[in-house]
């Protein structure tokens, strides 16, 4: 009852302070009984830059983009940690160890994760991401538009859904035009994609760009996810201790090597994000072609590129994949969950918010119909792929991606298996080595994971 | 040796004296070193986000560890340091002896001297950030080297051994060589100009005053200078973590034990990490015992009138 | 005249040791400061030996971030490391001259104890040490950072070197005759004789706190209480790595420059100091 006449009050205050007289009846009802402070885990802007966006009830964000303020006056708090080295998750883990006992307004309501470590919150015995069902999101009906594979990613091992996302991430081949034009004499994308439509033509065609003084890709780890995607077992499986190294994985590690080795990959680029690899997406590069998903052509190769817009151009990959994708939970202890689910419906399930997002940001949303219609749209095409519609490229990618059965280790074992076998590439230890080396970092990361099975 | 005043017992101001520091160990080092010990004897560890433990296994912690490649670890960490430490003390032993000594005339000394310690008010996080940014093979330290034409083909420093290797030293090496340079330049001028104004007199040449007189009086600041390098080499983790993303690559030839336990940490392996700290404690105990009994003299509280003494003796002997 | 010659030699010797050293110093500020110049996109075209002109651009966008709040994590770390550098030398001092100056049953079996743990790795009691701050409720503040300094086994060991050599226990007792009390002949007489000590020690803990990643991370959960050393490592894990190198170059800029301003006004004092150590006795 004291907390009721709190949030009347606090609603007289905001509608006198801001004299807008927008404290509607709606929230005035979704407000009571809930905590003014909703606190969302993130490790980036992205996810609040879409909430000022999209989400309607947003009043505004304070200038250093710490907190925004909802119409009815509550407030988003965005805790902001960096992915990298863990980072987020320690915190995260952290805050959720102490969500029981927290006071109401430190309580996590919202927090996001990665397909690469979604496994681990969605946990049916751990219970920290809320069952969907629980807010009252039916996910049959309310979220039917949305990519199937999303749906599953976001699943415990029961199939109950614990969580939501606006993007789905389905990759394609992006390529430099004028170096398409030196070797081929063509930039076309249905040219390119003949190209490069399996992995035995890709080779002959790596083989032409190389006769020229190219590379068909920056770094072994550019190929991974296409690899990685297609296992056809989890990591470990439920259950379990022993890590599995898929076929396919070992098959990354062959091809790489091969493909290193005939000079068709540059070898000063090790791994993803470091300098090398931004570097290999600058105007000097040699590089012809990344394999990136939506979010990595606008967030990645974008701000890299230090040409002219309209330079490059998508086609389709060797091999369906996905790339990433970041999942929107309600944490279990919530003292908000009327708010928390109208975010998730209005950032994930509405169709006219989504493209929204697409248009603004070039994300791949995850809404079939919507993105269908985006794949005829022309007010879809892109000024930086040189007016291409990027989505006649995605949609059919999307429609095809089964995804890999995950396991809450994948994140460790994708990091370190790259980590482990760059070595070998560099030809610093041999292949038994190499193996060695996974072994001993992976049980350092995992405890609890007892051997490693190759193939 | 003992002088004191017999008459009135100022014992008790002795204890009040050294108080403050005792309470403060034991709050904040002895409680959780204990802690630390007592987990090492348990499997306590996270899965996801679930706790696994506590579980009270005994030594098995300690065996898997010697197992483990620890020992190739700590082989790592003493090259690591040894590469960075015979540089650093050579260097700042000549640097503060020119310094220090009148006779020589060096021009902007002062400006010399506040250079020799800016890299060490970097942070190492920056300064091996700083570094890897510069030694990528992509990076400024290869544009140079190609556009001078020294070679044809970038140089690819950390991917091999010894380029990693050298990198971390000699990132090391700048990081501490003023601050030793500061520290023996204090302890150098300490020494009574008495000694060096008579060794002129008796024509002392440079190297011989260097021998015989500043190196002797000086030893309980170079033992000092010794044993907080050892530690901050047993310590190493900042720099060869963010040079090699926390690899220790290639072939973990750059891992050390601090990343070791690191790693340990970083999985919330409690058990395994407080047996790992017990490793690391016993080992930092006995090179320090080592170090201790080969630069302190066996009367800890005349080794100032030793060496007084000693360099007597040498200028009677010419 | 014989003597004249080596004597030269040696200057111009330790003139070129002093300048290559100099630049290995030198040049890796000067990398950073110009990149901090620079935005990204020129960064990605290569290394240049100039400037470049979004400075204000790079300091614009590290001012606007409430993500890493660059100026309030240099007042946290200025206070931190000036409290800890000022607590540190004093008791470290008043610990060394307990033990120097008086005598008592356990003064060897404390000597010897510090002597022990002057070696212990911070690292070892990283984790108990955090349940104990957890416990005590001092998680997530500053307090952790600047208390433990109390107890510094290394800086007790240079100070007690230092006090070996310079003060005479005559001096003490002189004081005593004067009926000077025990605390007052410590702060206004031993202190000021253990000036330089104090100097040189003031600076290296000041360096090796404000430097301090460790123990922050481990205790350090919130943004407006973070120092220098946790954003910057944050930093590295930030998404804008990948896009703005021009602004992390610009934070660890922002990150350096106070302590290197500290610095350059404090080292005329530091090493005429260091100097004032020379001429007593």
């Amino acid at each position: 009852m004291k907390r009721k006449w709190i949030a009347m009050l606090l609603a007289v205050a905001v509608a006198a302070g801001t004299l807008t007289g927008c404290g509607s009846s709606s929230s005035d009802g979704a407000s009571a009984g809930e905590g003014k402070v909703i606190n969302i885990y993130v490790w980036n802007n992205e996810f609040r830059e879409r909430v000022e966006a999209i989400y309607p009830e947003v009043e505004k964000t304070s200038d250093d983009g710490t907190v925004t303020t909802l119409k009815d006056g509550t407030e988003i708090h965005w805790i902001v940690n960096p992915n990298q080295d863990g980072v987020y998750q320690q915190k995260l883990d952290e805050a959720l160890l102490k969500q029981a006992d927290a006071p109401a307004d430190e309580k996590v309501d919202i927090f996001l994760s990665e397909t690469d470590y979604v496994n681990k919150y969605t946990d049916a015995e751990a219970d920290v991401a809320m069952p969907l069902t629980d807010l009252g999101i039916d996910p049959a009906t309310d979220l039917a538009d949305q990519y199937d594979f999303t749906k599953t990613t976001a699943s415990d091992v029961n199939g109950v859904q614990r969580g939501s996302t606006w993007q789905c991430c389905p990759g394609l081949l992006v390529y430099r035009r004028d170096i398409a034009k030196d070797v081929f004499g063509t930039d076309d994308p249905e040219v390119i994609a003949e190209k490069t439509k399996d992995w035995a033509t890709l080779k002959a065609t790596a083989e032409e760009l190389k006769a020229k003084g190219y590379y068909t890709f920056a770094s072994y780890a550019d190929t991974f996810r296409l690899y990685g995607n297609n296992i056809a077992e989890s990591w470990v499986a439920s259950g379990e201790t022993s890590v599995k190294v898929d076929p396919m994985v070992t098959n990354w590690i062959n091809d790489s090597k091969e493909w290193l080795d005939a000079g068709y990959l540059n070898k000063t680029v090790k791994g993803q994000w470091n300098d090398d690899w931004n570097k290999a997406m600058g105007s000097q590069s040699k590089v012809f072609a990344f394999l990136f998903p939506a979010w990595g052509i606008d967030f990645t190769l974008k701000p890299n590129w230090d040409g002219e817009a309209g330079a490059w151009a998508v086609t389709t990959p060797p091999q369906e994949y996905n790339w990433g994708g970041s999942y929107v939970h309600a944490c279990t202890g919530t003292d908000n969950p009327e708010h928390v689910k109208d975010i998730i419906l209005a950032m994930t399930a509405n169709k006219d918010n989504l493209l929204k997002i697409s248009k603004e940001y070039a994300d791949f949303t995850n809404t079939k119909s919507g993105m269908q219609q985006a794949a005829s749209d022309e007010n879809f095409s892109s000024d930086f792929l040189g007016g291409q519609n990027p989505f006649s490229y995605f949609a059919p990618v999307a429609e095809n991606i089964k995804i890999a059965p995950l396991s809450s280790y994948d994140q460790g074992c994708v990091e370190l298996i790259q980590n482990a076998f760059s070595d070998y590439y560099q030809g610093k230890v041999d292949y038994d080595k190499a193996k060695v080396n996974f072994e001993t970092a992976i049980k350092e990361r995992y405890p609890d994971v007892t051997e490693v099975v190759w193939p | 040796m003992k002088k004191k005043n017999k008459s009135i017992d100022y014992s008790k101001w002795g204890y009040i004296f050294i108080l403050p520091f005792f309470v403060s160990f034991f709050i904040f080092s002895l409680i959780p070193l204990v802690d630390t010990i007592r987990y090492s004897f348990f499997e306590y560890y996270r899965s996801g986000i679930k706790e696994i433990g506590p579980n009270f296994i005994g030594m098995t912690n300690y065996g898997e560890l010697l197992k483990s490649d620890m020992l190739k670890y700590g082989g790592n960490t003493l090259i690591l340091w040894i590469i960075g430490f015979i540089p650093q003390i050579l260097v700042a032993l000549l640097l503060a002896v020119w310094f220090t000594d009148i006779r020589m005339k060096i021009h902007a000394k002062q400006f010399f001297k506040v250079v020799i310690y800016l890299p060490n008010l970097i942070m190492a996080s920056a300064f091996a950030m700083l570094f890897f940014t510069m030694f990528s093979t992509n990076g400024p330290v290869n544009s140079i080297i190609l556009s001078m034409g020294i070679t044809k083909d970038a140089i690819d420093f950390m991917g091999t051994v010894g380029g990693t290797r050298s990198l971390v030293g000699l990132m090391n090496f700048l990081m501490w060589f003023g601050n030793t340079t500061i520290m023996l330049m204090a302890a150098i001028m300490g020494i009574s100009v008495d000694i060096f104004e008579a060794s002129d007199l008796d024509g002392c040449t440079g190297i011989q005053r260097f021998f015989y007189i500043t190196l002797p009086q000086i030893r309980p600041i170079l033992a000092y200078t010794l044993i907080t390098s050892v530690i901050g080499g047993l310590q190493m983790f900042d720099v060869p973590q963010i040079l090699t993303n926390g690899q220790g690559s290639p072939d973990r030839t750059s891992m050390t034990l601090i990343m070791f336990l690191n790693n340990h940490l970083k999985s919330r392996n409690y058990g395994m990490a407080g047996a790992l700290s017990v490793y690391l404690f016993i080992v930092s105990g006995i090179l320090c015992f080592i170090v201790y009994k080969m630069t302190i003299d066996d009367d800890p509280d005349g080794s100032k009138a030793a060496a007084k003494r000693k360099a007597k003796e040498e200028r009677r002997r010419r | 005249m014989k003597q004249e010659k080596p004597a030269h030699l040696r200057n111009v010797i330790a003139h070129i040791v002093l300048i290559i050293l100099s630049f290995m110093c030198l040049f890796f500020f000067y990398i950073l400061i110009i990149n901090a110049t620079r935005s990204h996109a020129d960064l990605q075209k290569g290394f240049s030996a100039l400037p470049g002109n979004a400075f204000l651009k790079n300091l614009k966008s590290i001012a606007n971030d409430g993500t890493f709040p660059m100026f309030r994590g240099i007042l946290n770390s200025l206070i931190v490391s000036a409290s800890s550098a000022a607590i540190c030398t004093y008791f470290s001092s008043l610990t060394a001259y307990g033990l120097y100056v008086y005598d008592f049953k356990m003064k060897k079996a404390a000597f010897t104890f510090i002597m022990a743990i002057l070696v212990m790795p911070t690292q070892v009691t990283a984790m108990g040490f955090l349940r104990l701050i957890t416990k005590m409720g001092m998680y997530d503040s500053l307090l952790p950072l600047i208390i433990p300094s109390i107890a510094s086994p290394a800086v007790f060991y240079f100070m007690y070197s230092y006090l070996k050599s310079s003060l005479p226990i005559s001096l003490v007792e002189a004081a005593r005759i004067d009926g000077s009390g025990e605390f007052r002949t410590f702060n206004q007489i031993v202190l000021p004789i253990m000036k330089p000590a104090i100097a040189v020690q003031a600076i290296f803990s000041f360096v090796g706190s404000w430097n301090n990643y460790f123990v922050p991370a481990l205790v350090i959960q919130s943004k407006d209480k973070m120092t220098v050393p946790i954003l910057i490592a944050t930093l590295r894990g930030a998404d804008f790595m990948n896009f703005d190198m021009g602004k992390i170059y610009m934070m660890i800029t922002v990150a350096i420059v106070p302590i290197i301003i500290v610095y350059l006004l404090l080292s005329k004092y530091i090493i005429a100091g260091v100097t004032l150590g020379g001429v007593k006795e």
